[in-house]
C-alpha cells in the first residue's frame, strides 16, 4: 500500500476540532444531566401506583425506544420548526437528545426502583418518614446505586450518539470533521482523528462515572458490593 | 386526483416502503452476518490465549468507544484513497457488520459465561473436547439466557440502519428526506417514518420483554 498519511491538517484546522469536541463535551453534559431528572421524574411518576401515569411514561417509553434517534432529531429540529416552534440546532439537539436519553433514564431507575425489598419502605413508615422523604432518601437513592453500572453505560453510549447531532447542523465533533475533510480532501485522517477522540472521550467517561460512583456510594466502596 | 392517506402521495407511499425494504434488509443482513462474527468475537473473547482475547477486546472496545457514524464515515469516504471504493449498501452492510458484531459479542460472552463452571468441569470430566462441551453442553444452555438480550438488540439494530442514510444508502429515512425536501412537511413525514420504525420496533420490544418472562420462570 503505497498510500503516505497526512495529519498536517491538524496544524490549521485544530481550533475547529477542538470547538467541536467542546460542543460534544457540552451536548452530552447537559443531556445526561437532563435527562437523568426526566428519567427520574417519569421513574417515580410510573411506580407511584397511579395508573394514568404509568400508562403515560409507558407509552413515552416505548415510543422513543422503538425509533431512531436521527429520526426524533428530524422531528424535533425541522418538524417543530415547519409549526412554528424555532429552535437552533444546537438547542433542538439538546431537546431531542435529552427527550431521547429520559426514556432510557426512566426505564433503568424504574427497574432499580421495582427491585427495593418492600421492608426498607415499610421501615422508613416506621420511622414516621412522609412519603416524599421515604423517597428521596431511601427509594431513589439506593435503586440509583443499584443501576448505576447501567446508567453509566447508556450515557456513554448517549455521547457517542450526539455525532447524529451533526446531521441537523449542530457544528459538534462529527460535522466539523465532515467540513474539514470537504476542506483538506484527507477524509480517512480525519475521520480517524475524530474516532480515536470519541475513544478518548468514552474512555474518559467511564473513569469519571467510576470515580463519581466511588465518591457517591461510599458503602459500595467499602463492601465491594451493592446493597 | 387520487386520495392521498396521511397526507402522502401514493408514489411517496411506494418510494417509502421500498426505503422499508432497504431497511429491513440492511437490518437483516447486521443481524445474520453481526451475529457469525459476533459468535466469533463471544468465543474469543473467552478463549484461553491471551492474545486471541486480547484482540477480541480491542476490537469490541474500538467498536463501542465510538460512534457508528463515524465509523460509515471511515468506510465509505475514507477508504476510498486506499482504492477500495464501494457503494453506500456495501458500506452499510460491512459496519452494521461490524457494529452489531462488537455488542452481540459482547452479550453473548455475558450469556457464555453465565452457564455455571460447574457445568464446563463436568463436560471436561465426561472427556468431552472443546467442541463438543461447547456444542452439546454450554450452548444450549447459554442459549436460553441468550434469547431475550438478543432479541432486544435487534431492536437497536433496525434503529441505528437509520444512520446509513448519511453515506446516502436509500433506506427509509433517506427517502423521508427526500420526500421533505419534495413536499416541505418535514412534521408529517418524520412523524410518518417514525411510526413506521415503531411499527417495525415495537414487535421485537414486546417479544423480547415476553421471552424473558418466559425463560425465566426459575428465577421468578
Amino acid at each position: 500500500m503505497d498510500y503516505s498519511f497526512d495529519f498536517s491538517f491538524l496544524r490549521d484546522y485544530w481550533p475547529m476540532l477542538a470547538e467541536g469536541l467542546w460542543l460534544t463535551v457540552q451536548l452530552a453534559l447537559m443531556a445526561t444531566v437532563a435527562g437523568f431528572l426526566l428519567g427520574t421524574l417519569c421513574a417515580v411518576a410510573s411506580t407511584s401506583g397511579s395508573r394514568i401515569l404509568r400508562a403515560i411514561v409507558g407509552l413515552y417509553v416505548e415510543i422513543i425506544r422503538n425509533t431512531p434517534l436521527l429520526v426524533q432529531l428530524f422531528v424535533v429540529y425541522f418538524g417543530l420548526a415547519s409549526l412554528g416552534l424555532k429552535f437552533s440546532a444546537t438547542t433542538s439537539a439538546v431537546i431531542g437528545l435529552t427527550i431521547n436519553i429520559g426514556a432510557y433514564s426512566s426505564e433503568i431507575i424504574r427497574a432499580g426502583i421495582e427491585s427495593i425489598h418492600k421492608g426498607q419502605i415499610e421501615a422508613g413508615d416506621c420511622l414516621a418518614l412522609s412519603r416524599w422523604q421515604v423517597l428521596a432518601t431511601i427509594v431513589l437513592p439506593t435503586a440509583v446505586e443499584k443501576v448505576y453500572p447501567a446508567l453509566a453505560s447508556q450515557y456513554v453510549l448517549l455521547m457517542l450518539g450526539t455525532s447524529i447531532a451533526s446531521q441537523i447542523s449542530a457544528e459538534e465533533m462529527t460535522a466539523a470533521a465532515s467540513r474539514i475533510q470537504s476542506d483538506t480532501f484527507r477524509p480517512f485522517e480525519v475521520f480517524l482523528v475524530i474516532a480515536a477522540l470519541y475513544l478518548l472521550l468514552s474512555f474518559a467517561m467511564r473513569g469519571l462515572f467510576w470515580a463519581l460512583g466511588q465518591f457517591a456510594f461510599a458503602r459500595r466502596r467499602k463492601l465491594g458490593t451493592t446493597l | 386526483m387520487i386520495a392521498s392517506l396521511l397526507g402522502i402521495s401514493p408514489a411517496h407511499w411506494a418510494a417509502l416502503l421500498a426505503g422499508l425494504k432497504w431497511t429491513i434488509f440492511l437490518s437483516v443482513v447486521g443481524f445474520l452476518a453481526g451475529g457469525l462474527v459476533g459468535f466469533i468475537v463471544a468465543l474469543s473473547r473467552i478463549s484461553d490465549s491471551v492474545v486471541v482475547r486480547a484482540v477480541a477486546v480491542t476490537y469490541v472496545n474500538l467498536i463501542q468507544g465510538t460512534p457508528l457514524l463515524v465509523l460509515m464515515f471511515v468506510l465509505y469516504f475514507g477508504l476510498p484513497v486506499f482504492g477500495l471504493e464501494m457503494p453506500p449498501l456495501a458500506a452499510a452492510c460491512i459496519a452494521m457488520t461490524m457494529f452489531s458484531a462488537a455488542y452481540l459479542g459482547e452479550i453473548w460472552r455475558g450469556c457464555l459465561q453465565s452457564v455455571p463452571r460447574t457445568q464446563w468441569e463436568a463436560a471436561d470430566c465426561l472427556a468431552l473436547a472443546r467442541w463438543e462441551r461447547m456444542l452439546l453442553v454450554i450452548l444450549p444452555q447459554a442459549l436460553r439466557i441468550a434469547v431475550p438480550p438478543t432479541v432486544g438488540f435487534m431492536v437497536q439494530i433496525v434503529k441505528n440502519t437509520s444512520v446509513a442514510s448519511v453515506i446516502g444508502m436509500a433506506e427509509m429515512t433517506y427517502i423521508g428526506k427526500l420526500i421533505n425536501n419534495a413536499t416541505f412537511q418535514p412534521f408529517r413525514t418524520y412523524l410518518i417514518i417514525a411510526g413506521l420504525y415503531f411499527l417495525l420496533c415495537y414487535p421485537l420490544s414486546w417479544l423480547s420483554r415476553r421471552l424473558e418472562r418466559k425463560l425465566n420462570v426459575a428465577h421468578r
